[in-house]
């Protein structure tokens, strides 16, 4: 469903991608893992608009969208997170979450001005809907605290929360499983095997090696901006290439965990 | 009943009960410029409290509102309400138009860019005497419709209170609607408001059109009440007074907004027996309002009753 070839992105002098080919199917989890700098979260950010590549194009259901900015992503299915939180710290979860469905709901004025009915049901029902999104990520119960007053793992959840609103085909978590303790973890893991069992295709970038292991049906590996393998999960891991830009030459023979 | 509409409900006893506690027509004139500028501090809150962004230049629409009025009824013979309405469409155009390169800047660039704004319509009536009269203003006729026109503090108080209390259903509504959480979205983070498919863009041209319209009516409303106006309506202090009473009051707070309007149109009223010093006292109460309650007084006071 997601097609790039050939990317490219340059940052001044500083070469962040370079030749990148990379299909994502439908209906998978697939993980792009890579050393620090390695490019993952750029190649994140050229797929989600927020950067425009220097080459090569992207594809999303055979339409170029290279260039596109990240609403008009959004309005073709892709919703994404964030590796620093983007949170509405003034407004309360609920409504953080509420958000998500803003393309589902008339964004006309008249009737905004106005409050007409029409457009108060239609609200409400994106309500139900968002609580039950987050009944679904497990943080329901701080639907109508302010957002500023959620610890870290809530928020973490809530910004999922917020792209399912969107009711993606296609949803980008940047490092899911970052700063979550042991439990944490492990949850987050079964969150992410329920969501793509719902339908939605998910690719996530990670450090987290048993995360990405336990979860991933392919995996993309980065370093230094270029592609150095791709794979299932085990493939990736036997790799004496991987093994070695993430252990050190020195380490051929040792094992991934 | 909704807290809200808890709030629009207090908001209208207020307004009804008011003017029968005025001592005399002066308070009541008071009262009433309270009123309009209210309207116009609401809109301005709309793009500051709510999405964020900084506007200096908000007497420059007000100011246009104000000549539209003037310049069409009196020079050209326009029913009141049509000119009012031809001001409100003609500067809302102006700031649907200049918005969108304006609003690409942030923080002091973008104060800077409605700044300039402000001063370039504050000159431009000041320079064009021919149809604004220059500096030394000029006359506006009565708020005529269909043969009446309000006479008096009394009878205009009603009309301006009826706008006031509308103006604030409006951005009430505006606030609690898709529209206006896409807008405080966009506030808190303009990466997660664009991931989730708002137009950043759009929405902020959007905001500032309407504050401006909101202005300009204000304006207008000034225009007819008070009879006779300068450049000064569209001056750079007006639209720092505009902002501080929107900071004042309470940023994102429609309430806020009306408060603020009150106490800083009738401070310099209250101070005028310090004779020479009451911008002096108005600075340090501003100066002091600031550091005690830095989300402005209704917010702070809602949040100390909530927890009390």
């Amino acid at each position: 469903m997601l097609e790039l070839t050939g990317i490219a992105k340059r940052f001044g002098g500083v070469q962040a991608l370079a030749g990148i080919d990379y299909a994502v199917s439908a209906g998978r989890v697939h993980s792009v893992i890579g050393p620090n700098g390695a490019g993952k979260t750029t190649l994140f950010n050229v797929i989600t608009g927020v950067y425009r590549p220097s080459e090569g194009t992207v594809k999303l259901h055979g339409e170029v969208v290279s260039g596109r900015s990240p609403d008009q992503l959004a309005r073709r299915g892709v919703a994404r997170t964030f590796q620093n939180l983007q949170i509405c710290h003034h407004m309360n979860a609920l409504e953080n979450v509420m958000v998500g469905a803003h393309l589902r709901l008339s964004q006309r004025l008249l009737p905004a001005l106005l409050h007409l009915p029409g457009l108060r049901r239609a609200d409400g029902g994106c309500r139900e809907e968002a609580m039950e999104l987050m009944r679904f990520v497990g943080v329901h119960e701080y639907a109508l605290r302010l957002a500023e007053a959620l610890p870290y793992g809530v928020l973490k959840r809530l910004e999922i929360a917020r792209a399912l609103a969107l009711k993606p085909r296609l949803l980008f978590l940047d490092e899911p499983a970052a700063g979550l303790n042991p439990t944490e973890k492990g949850a987050m893991r079964e969150l992410i095997r329920s969501i793509a069992q719902s339908g939605v295709t998910v690719v996530l970038v990670e450090h987290d090696m048993k995360l990405v292991m336990g979860v991933s049906d392919h995996v993309l590996v980065l370093d230094y901006g270029r592609k150095l393998a791709e794979g299932t999960a085990e493939e990736v891991r036997a790799n004496p290439a991987v093994i070695a830009a993430y252990l050190g030459a020195g380490a051929a023979g040792a094992t991934l965990q | 009943m909704t807290s809200r509409w808890k709030a629009l409900l207090a908001l209208a006893t207020l307004l009804i009960l008011l003017p029968w506690l005025m001592p005399n027509t002066y308070v009541l004139d008071v009262v009433n410029r309270i009123g309009i500028n209210a309207i116009a501090v609401i809109g301005l809150n709309l793009v500051m409290g709510y999405a964020g962004q900084v506007s200096l230049g908000h007497a420059g629409f007000f100011g246009l509102g104000a000549y539209a009025s003037a310049i069409l009824t009196s020079r050209y013979g326009w029913p009141p309400l049509a000119a009012m309405g031809a001001g409100m469409v003609g500067t809302g155009l102006l700031a649907f138009v200049v918005a969108r390169p304006i609003l690409r800047l942030k923080g002091h660039y973008l104060a800077m860019a409605t700044l300039g704004l402000g001063i370039i319509v504050s000159i431009v009536i000041t320079n064009e005497s021919a149809w604004t009269g220059g500096p030394d203003g000029m006359p506006v006729d009565a708020l005529r419709v269909a043969g009446l026109a309000p006479a008096g503090e009394f009878q205009w108080y009603w009309i301006i209170a009826a706008c006031l209390w509308l103006a604030a259903w409006f951005a009430g509504n505006l606030v609690d609607s898709p529209v206006g959480r896409a807008l405080r979205a966009l506030h808190g983070s303009e990466a997660a408001a664009q991931s989730v498919g708002v137009d950043v863009a759009r929405y902020k041209a959007r905001v500032f059109t309407i504050s401006a319209v909101f202005a300009s009516f204000a304006g207008s409303l000034f225009a007819h009440y008070v009879g006779f106006i300068t450049p000064q309506v569209a001056s750079f202090l007006h639209s720092i007074e505009l902002v501080t009473m929107v900071v004042v009051g309470g940023m994102a707070s429609v309430h806020g907004s009306v408060f603020g309007a009150a106490l800083l149109t009738a401070l310099p009223q209250l101070l005028a027996e310090f004779e020479g010093w009451e911008m002096v006292v108005f600075g340090a109460l501003l100066i002091l309002v600031m550091v005690l309650l830095p989300r402005g007084l209704v917010p702070t006071l809602v949040r100390r009753l909530r927890h009390a």
